[in-house]
Parts: C-alpha cells; sequence; structure tokens
C-alpha cells in the first residue's frame, strides 16, 4: 500500500512540538523534593505521545530517545527511585535533543549522534540508578552511532590581536583541531585564519575548543560539503569545485542572512524547492542525506552579524550567503508556515457564524427585492442574484475549512501496522471502511493519538502471532478494522481485531495487584473498563509497543476531553473491538430535509433506505389500530412523524403523503411525512447548550433561509415508535 | 442570589422594566443580551405550551419562552410590536417573549420592599422585591434563578 505520509508530516510536527513544550514546561515545575504524580504522569504521557508519534512517520532516532526517556520516567512515576536534579536536567536535555531531532526533520539536516548518545546514556544510567554519571561522555566507539559521517568543515578564525601573536596558544589551537580529524591549512598567515577539516565530529565540539581562546564572533565553522548542489540547476553554484572557490565560501561574512533570509535570498533559492510543498523538501533531504551537510546547525552561537562584517573585508558576491547550511532551515520553516496556518477553532466558529449571519441578510433582501418591479430594477435584481451566489459560494468554503473526511486519520495506520507487526513478527491486514465519513478537523486532530494507541494495542496484544493463530484454526494472518460512520447523532469509530481478546482472569488478577477494587462478579464491560486506569498493563513484557499501561489511559482521557466515550466488547479467543463515540456537534451531516405540518426537519442521509409513495392497498392495520406497511413483501411498523410530535400535519393519509424507510439499530421503520423537501449538507448545532435535550432530535441546523431546522435522532424514533405502538 | 442580595443593600442597581399584561417586572440589566423583535420560531415537539421553540441567534440555537403563557397574563398573540428579550443566564442564551420593554430604572435600597408572602403564579422565592416609581409598582425578579428553575423546563432536570 502506497500512502503519501509527508502530508502528516507538519501535523506530526507541531503536535510534537507542543508534547516537548509541555514536557519541558511542567519539568521546570517540578518539585523536585516533592514531585506531583500527576505531573509525572503528563510528562510521561508527553513523551509517550512523540514516542508514537515518531514511530508511526519512521523516524527511529527519536522513538530510540523517547524510549529510553519513558524507561526513567516510568520508574519514577511508579515511585522505584527517587527523583534527583540531576534528572531533571537530564530530561531537559532529552527534551533538547528532541528538539534538534525533530527540527532536523522537519527542516532537513541531523543531530550530532555523539549527543544523542550521551543523553542515551545519561538517562540508562539515571534509570539504572547510578549517580554522578551526568557529565561523562560516552566513547563513540563504544555506542551505536546511527549517522557517522565524515564531512568537511570549513573554519575561519580571527584571533584577536593579543592571540594572533601568541604562536603558541595558535599552534595548540590546531593540534586540538587534528586531533578530531584531518586538517588542511588553506590560509594561514593573515590576520583571518581559514582551515579545512575533515572530521566526523560535530561542530559543536570544535566550538567547544575555540571557546577557550576566542569570543563566538572570532570564528566561524561552515560545512564545506556543499558541493552537491553545485551544477544541479544552476551553473553558477559550480563554485565549490575548486579550492579558489572554496576560499570565496568561506568569507567570514557568510553568517549574514543566516537569522534573516532575505528576498533575495529567496530567489536564488528558488530552484531547490525551498518554496515548494514539504514533502519535496523532505525527499529533497531524503535523498540528500548521504553527504551530511546539513549539519548541526544550532551549534554555532547565533553570531552577531555586524561583528562579523565588521571583521571582513573581503567582498561578498551575492550568492556565497544563500548557499549556507544555515540558510536552508531558516528558509524551509518559512515556506512551512506559508503552506498552512493553524488558526483556533473560535475563530473558524465565529467565521461560520459570521457568513450563516451574511447569508441570512442576504436572504432578506432577496425577499425585500422580489416585491420590486424587475424592469425598472434590473441591476439590482442582477446584483442580488450575484450576491446570492457569492454567499453560497463563501458559506461552502468557510464550512469546508472545518470538515475533513476521517481518512486523514485513517490513513496514518496502514505504515503503523505494517511496521509494528514487521517488529512483532505477526501477519496483519488493515480493512478500513467509512472513511469518507466526515467530521471535524478538531476532532481528527484529538482522535490521531487515541485511535494509534488502540491500534497499535490491537496489534500487540490483541493478534497473536502466526503459529499461535494457526494452532488455534485460526487463518495466520490476523485482520484488524477500522470503521467509522455517523450514528444516532454520534460519529462512531471502531477499532475491531481478530486476536486473542481480553483476559478477564488477568485483569481482574492484575487490578487486585494494584489495589483497584473488583470483586469476582464483575459484569464483564465493568472489567473491560479497568484497563483504562492509568498504569495498567497485562502485557508480560514492556516493549517499546506497548506494555506500560499508558495508552489507554491516554485514550480514555482524550476521548472524553471530547465529549466521548469508548466501549469495548471482547470474547476471549475472538476477539476485541473497542467503540469510540463522539459527539455531533461540530460535524457536519448529510441531511433530507422533510416537511411535516409547518416544520422542517431533517433526516440524516445515512438512516434513510428509500422513500416511497405507498397506495392504499399497502397500507394494513393490525388489530384496527397499529399500521403497517407492506414494501416489497416486508410489513414494516408505519410511524407518523405528526403523532410523535402531536403537530398538525397538512396531510393525514399516507397514501396522499409520502413514507421515508429508515433503518436504525439493526430494525426498519416507515416514517410518515408530508412531503420530502431536499437534500442538504448541514451543520449541526448543539440543542443543549442552551435548552435541553430533546427526544426524538440530535441537534438542530440553520437552513438556508436563517430558519432552525431540528435534526431527527433516528435511534430514538425507532424506540419512541415501538413504546408508541405498545400503547395501542 | 446572596450576591444580588448584597448588591440590593449595598447600593441602587439598574434594572430593565417590562410589562406582562398590566404588571410591570425588573430584571437585573446586566442580564439582558439585546432586546429584538418576535421572528418565526421552530416549534420543538412535546414541548410545555410556553416553550414557543427555537430560534437562530446569529448561528446561536436560542429556545424562546412566551412569559405571557407561562403566567398567563397580557395577549398572547405575535405581530411586529411583539418584544423578546435576549438574555445571558448561567452560561446560556435564551429568549423571553414579554408584552413590552418599557424602562432602565435605577432602584435604591429604600424603594425596595420585601415581597409578602402570599399565593401568586410566580412563587415569592424569585422576587427579589418590590419597588415603587412614582406611583408603580415594580416587581423584581431573580430572572436567573427563575429561568434555570424547574418550573421552567428550561434546563437538563440533572443540571438544575
Amino acid at each position: 500500500m502506497t500512502i503519501d505520509m509527508s502530508q502528516f508530516y507538519q501535523v506530526f510536527f507541531e503536535e510534537t512540538a507542543e508534547h516537548l513544550a509541555q514536557m519541558e514546561s511542567l519539568l521546570v515545575g517540578l518539585d523536585v523534593s516533592a514531585p506531583d504524580l500527576d505531573d509525572l504522569n503528563a510528562i510521561f504521557r508527553a513523551a509517550h505521545s512523540i514516542k508514537g508519534g515518531s514511530g508511526t512517520f519512521g523516524f527511529t532516532d527519536m522513538t530510540d530517545v523517547t524510549h529510553i526517556l519513558e524507561n526513567l520516567l516510568d520508574r519514577l512515576r511508579k515511585e522505584e527511585i527517587p527523583m534527583r536534579d540531576e534528572m531533571v536536567d537530564a530530561f531537559l536535555q532529552a527534551g533538547d535533543v528532541l528538539k534538534s531531532q525533530l527540527d532536523a526533520h522537519q527542516n532537513g539536516g541531523e543531530v550530532d549522534p555523539a549527543t544523542i548518545t550521551e543523553i542515551c546514556e545519561r538517562l540508562k544510567r539515571l534509570t539504572a540508578n547510578e549517580s554522578n554519571v551526568s557529565h561523562e561522555t560516552p566513547a563513540p566507539q563504544e555506542t551505536k552511532q546511527p549517522t557517522k559521517n565524515v564531512q568537511c568543515l570549513l573554519i575561519t578564525y580571527t584571533p584577536d590581536s593579543e592571540t594572533a601573536n601568541n604562536t603558541e596558544r595558535l599552534e595548540s589551537l590546531y593540534a586540538e583541531l587534528a586531533s578530531l580529524g584531518q586538517l588542511e591549512f588553506i590560509e594561514r598567515d593573515g590576520a583571518t585564519k581559514t582551515m579545512r577539516l575533515s572530521t566526523d565530529r560535530e561542530e559543536s565540539e570544535i566550538c567547544d575548543i575555540f571557546s577557550f581562546i576566542a569570543n563566538p564572533e572570532q570564528f566561524t565553522i561552515t560545512d564545506a560539503a556543499l558541493e552537491p548542489f553545485a551544477g544541479d540547476d544552476d551553473p553558477g553554484y559550480g563554485f565549490f569545485s575548486d579550492e579558489e572557490t572554496a576560499q570565496q565560501e568561506i568569507d567570514p561574512g557568510y553568517g549574514f542572512f543566516s537569522d534573516s533570509p532575505s528576498p533575495a535570498a529567496a530567489d536564488v533559492d528558488e530552484g531547490f524547492g525551498f518554496f515548494s510543498p514539504i514533502e519535496e523538501i523532505k525527499s529533497q533531504v531524503e535523498a540528500q542525506q548521504g553527504y551530511g551537510f546539513f549539519e548541526e546547525i544550532v551549534a554555532p552561537p547565533a553570531q552577531p552579524a555586524e561583528d562579523t562584517k565588521s571583521d571582513s573585508s573581503t567582498p561578498t558576491t551575492a550568492e556565497t550567503p544563500q548557499r549556507r547550511a544555515t540558510d536552508k532551515p531558516a528558509a524551509a520553516s518559512a515556506q512551512a508556515a506559508d503552506s498552512s496556518i493553524r488558526v483556533s477553532v473560535e475563530k473558524v466558529d465565529q467565521l461560520i457564524n459570521l457568513v450563516g449571519e451574511l447569508v441570512i441578510t442576504q436572504a432578506m433582501l432577496a425577499q425585500t427585492v422580489t416585491a420590486l418591479d424587475p424592469v425598472l430594477h434590473e441591476n439590482l435584481v442582477n446584483g442580488m442574484a450575484q450576491l446570492e451566489r457569492n454567499t453560497r459560494d463563501m458559506q461552502e468554503s468557510v464550512m469546508s475549512i472545518r470538515m475533513l473526511p476521517i481518512s486523514f486519520v485513517f490513513s496514518r495506520f496502514p505504515r503503523v501496522v505494517r511496521d509494528l507487526a514487521g517488529k512483532l513478527k505477526k501477519q496483519v491486514e488493515l480493512k478500513t471502511l467509512g472513511e469518507g465519513t466526515e467530521l471535524d478537523k478538531g476532532l481528527i486532530e484529538k482522535l490521531a493519538d487515541p485511535l494509534t494507541h488502540l491500534v497499535r494495542n490491537s496489534l500487540d496484544h490483541g493478534i497473536e502471532s502466526p503459529e499461535k493463530r494457526e494452532s488455534q484454526g485460526k487463518p495466520a494472518k490476523g485482520t484488524i478494522t477500522l470503521r467509522a460512520e455517523h450514528q444516532g447523532g454520534n460519529i462512531v469509530i471502531e477499532v475491531s481485531d481478530d486476536g486473542a481478546g481480553l483476559n478477564r482472569e488477568k485483569i481482574l488478577a492484575k487490578a487486585v495487584e494494584k489495589g483497584i477494587p473488583a470483586p469476582e462478579n464483575m459484569p464483564d464491560n465493568e472489567v473491560w473498563q479497568l484497563i483504562f486506569a492509568p498504569g495498567f498493563s497485562t502485557a508480560d513484557v514492556v516493549t517499546d509497543v506497548s506494555g506500560r499501561g499508558v495508552g489507554m489511559d491516554v485514550v480514555k482521557r482524550n476521548i472524553h476531553a471530547m465529549g466521548g466515550r469508548i466501549e469495548i466488547e471482547s470474547t476471549l479467543g475472538i476477539g476485541t473491538r473497542m467503540t469510540i463515540r463522539l459527539p455531533l456537534t461540530l460535524a457536519i451531516l448529510d441531511g433530507m430535509s422533510i416537511a411535516s405540518g409547518n416544520e422542517i426537519y431533517i433526516l440524516p442521509l445515512t438512516f434513510i433506505v428509500e422513500s416511497l409513495q405507498p397506495t392504499e392497498q399497502d397500507i394494513k392495520s393490525v388489530s384496527g389500530q397499529g399500521r403497517l406497511v407492506h414494501v416489497r413483501g416486508e410489513y414494516l411498523p408505519l410511524i407518523a412523524l405528526h403523532e410523535l410530535f402531536n403537530t398538525t400535519p397538512k396531510v393525514t393519509r399516507p397514501e396522499d403523503g409520502i413514507l421515508v424507510l429508515l433503518e436504525a439499530e439493526g430494525r426498519k421503520i416507515a416514517l410518515f411525512v408530508d412531503e420530502l423537501l431536499g437534500q442538504h449538507q448541514v451543520v449541526i448545532k448543539s440543542l443543549e447548550s442552551n435548552y435541553r435535550k430533546v427526544t426524538g432530535v440530535s441537534g438542530a441546523t440553520i437552513m438556508g433561509d436563517g430558519k432552525v431546522a431540528l435534526i431527527l435522532d433516528i435511534g430514538t424514533l425507532v424506540h419512541m415508535a415501538q413504546n408508541q405502538s405498545a400503547k395501542f | 442570589m446572596q450576591d444580588n442580595e448584597e448588591q440590593m443593600t449595598s447600593g441602587s442597581r439598574e434594572l430593565l422594566t417590562f410589562t406582562l399584561g398590566k404588571e410591570e417586572y425588573g430584571i437585573d440589566i446586566l442580564k439582558v443580551q439585546e432586546i429584538r423583535g418576535y421572528d418565526a420560531v421552530t416549534t420543538i415537539a412535546n414541548t410545555p405550551p410556553f416553550i414557543k421553540g427555537v430560534i437562530n441567534l446569529r448561528g446561536i440555537i436560542v429556545p424562546i419562552v412566551d412569559m405571557r403563557i407561562k403566567f398567563n397574563l397580557g395577549n398572547v398573540e405575535y405581530n411586529q410590536f411583539t418584544v423578546v428579550i435576549i438574555l445571558n443566564i448561567a452560561h446560556r442564551v435564551v429568549g423571553i417573549v414579554v408584552d413590552g420593554v418599557s424602562d432602565v430604572i435605577t432602584l435604591t435600597p429604600e424603594q425596595l420592599k420585601n415581597a409578602p408572602e402570599f399565593s401568586a403564579g410566580l412563587d415569592t422565592e424569585y422576587i427579589l422585591g418590590l419597588g415603587t416609581v412614582e406611583q408603580r409598582m415594580i416587581i423584581v425578579v431573580d430572572i436567573e434563578k427563575l429561568m434555570t428553575s424547574r418550573d421552567m423546563e428550561l434546563v437538563e432536570l440533572a443540571a438544575a
């Protein structure tokens, strides 16, 4: 299955940035002597979400760091080891590493592998409850280095007059640099020293060496390995190919543009796709990863451009500064910011309401205009027609801001499932149904996390290994089904698997162990709800997939925050189904508008089977009262909407009106209404925010003319119909 | 309630007065969001007659209560002079239909007398006091308490 994951990168970047920020603020506010368990849990959840997300997108380096981070946090929140100051430091450092990793993924580049290994080691040791380890840097050879690139760095150094005359000092500096790799001098004698260093170390290490003798503005370090770009599109870029041009590149002036990419820079850079969609950047970055030239851009401290400039007497060619690696992230993030803006939901809602007002005003004006003589006021009439079109278009596009098909969430899962299944050596097929179900963007964003947890859980705990499945007579390949639909005023999202199912005894035993009150005779559905308790996991082994029991806790919390609920059905050996029900308040609904009496109602289209006009012969009665309608061999109860709602209908005989066949909860009824009006997309408004729940009504909407129409809740209508017929 | 009483005793307060039949009522002006004409409402099935239905107020669904029906006062007819007071109470927006809006007045504590216990359509529980302005008696109503009460059937019982 080929799914373009890149469209979700931006979401991941934003989410992770938020998680990191949250982690940091919590850490900073943490009382080390008596850490709040809630805070620790929150930090843990943030780390867990980052891990989950990065795993989904294949950013394994981040997954690795967060996994180790989680281990320590997990021990802390279980109070197995006491909290210490150095841990907070380590956490913050880990947060910084994650941030730079995120930045690297987002804008292209790489993070110093040594920094990563250092923090990983530090966290591991803290986890193992060792002390005084925080400042050791592990030798690179004994740790794994995900990316060990020999890179060519260009270093310029303009020593102050004192140091410049102190040859001994300079020599020792050179010796230090040479110890890192191969050092070549390009310009040794002038006021500005220029050298090229081939090394696998990070710029930051070189910075450290320099920092003993020089101020940050006195030296610059750049990546010389920019050649791959050269000659790509523009012949003018070839200037790195020989030493002479390299010298140009090392001109101390090149730092100027690092913090403010000028329009000129943008122009020249166009050829490199900086302003193209993020996917392209992504692919470029991937393609170029081997060169490692997006080196650790955070390392050199931001250089005051003026200082450097005043030192420099060499003229700077226009292209040179823009060829700097440091420019790229700046340009790339500028691009990312352009392609989407995050706007608060409130603003969008306000916009929707305002446009609604506009439509009403327009309808009012149109009404007034119809009273005028069309010949005398031709221009006005034409103008009104145009205004109507414009307002409709505007309303449509404003509405569309909020709504997205759920496939936006679903389409991340094939990758998750594939990767995980591979890791766990299981065979799994993912089925998705109802991807077209539209729901509010806000909900979609919030759904991603809980759904990821559920799917991962199903895969890890639910689906058994192929051997086990075969031994139980199941197909070796397990199935996970994701399903979404509108149902009775809710959006229902199901994650089901045909795996092992939940083990009642195991859960109860675990509950007892955890000190959660759980009597033996607890009903199944209550037992299943136990798995949502924080820290509850029956997995025997903690893997980086699941087993910490943090996932379900988060799931429940997130779903509740959205005003929804989650239900579990499970049968041992057959499978598990998790059902998330979310209220529709924000969603758009495809509806059929019908008239009954003077009112207009909306029937959700998903429940409508068909509509028909019956003949007198089709209407039957039972014991003289309960009415049935005969449709193609089936007898269906006939319910008159006006009887349910005690309104005065325009027509009372079913054969004069129209019957709408509805299906809900496995039952069919024929609803008798006056007439069908048309099909609409309606925005669901809550009745409850200012009023109360009304039986048989799931919400309200505002029609094009500004009037309110009620949306019928077919599920309860069917029930009401039953009760009504019971009365007869 | 506590607040209101404090305010009542501490100083004068501004009230919006409206008429229902021959009676004049006053409500805290800060609870009033706006005053508008009566629009066509969408009726809601199986509700008491005084709940007229809901209207669209700039994208918000607002229930409309006809106080004339609720308290059996005034002529229940709907024309261009029918007035709806949109209230903002307890984080909800509710409209009430009255005969007419008459005035904005300021009542000093001295002008406000406690209502005697007596039997009336409106429970004395919801009456903050009786004010006198130029021979007129103004019934000062705790509108928030009234509208969220069980009688009005406006809020979910659980919430009431």
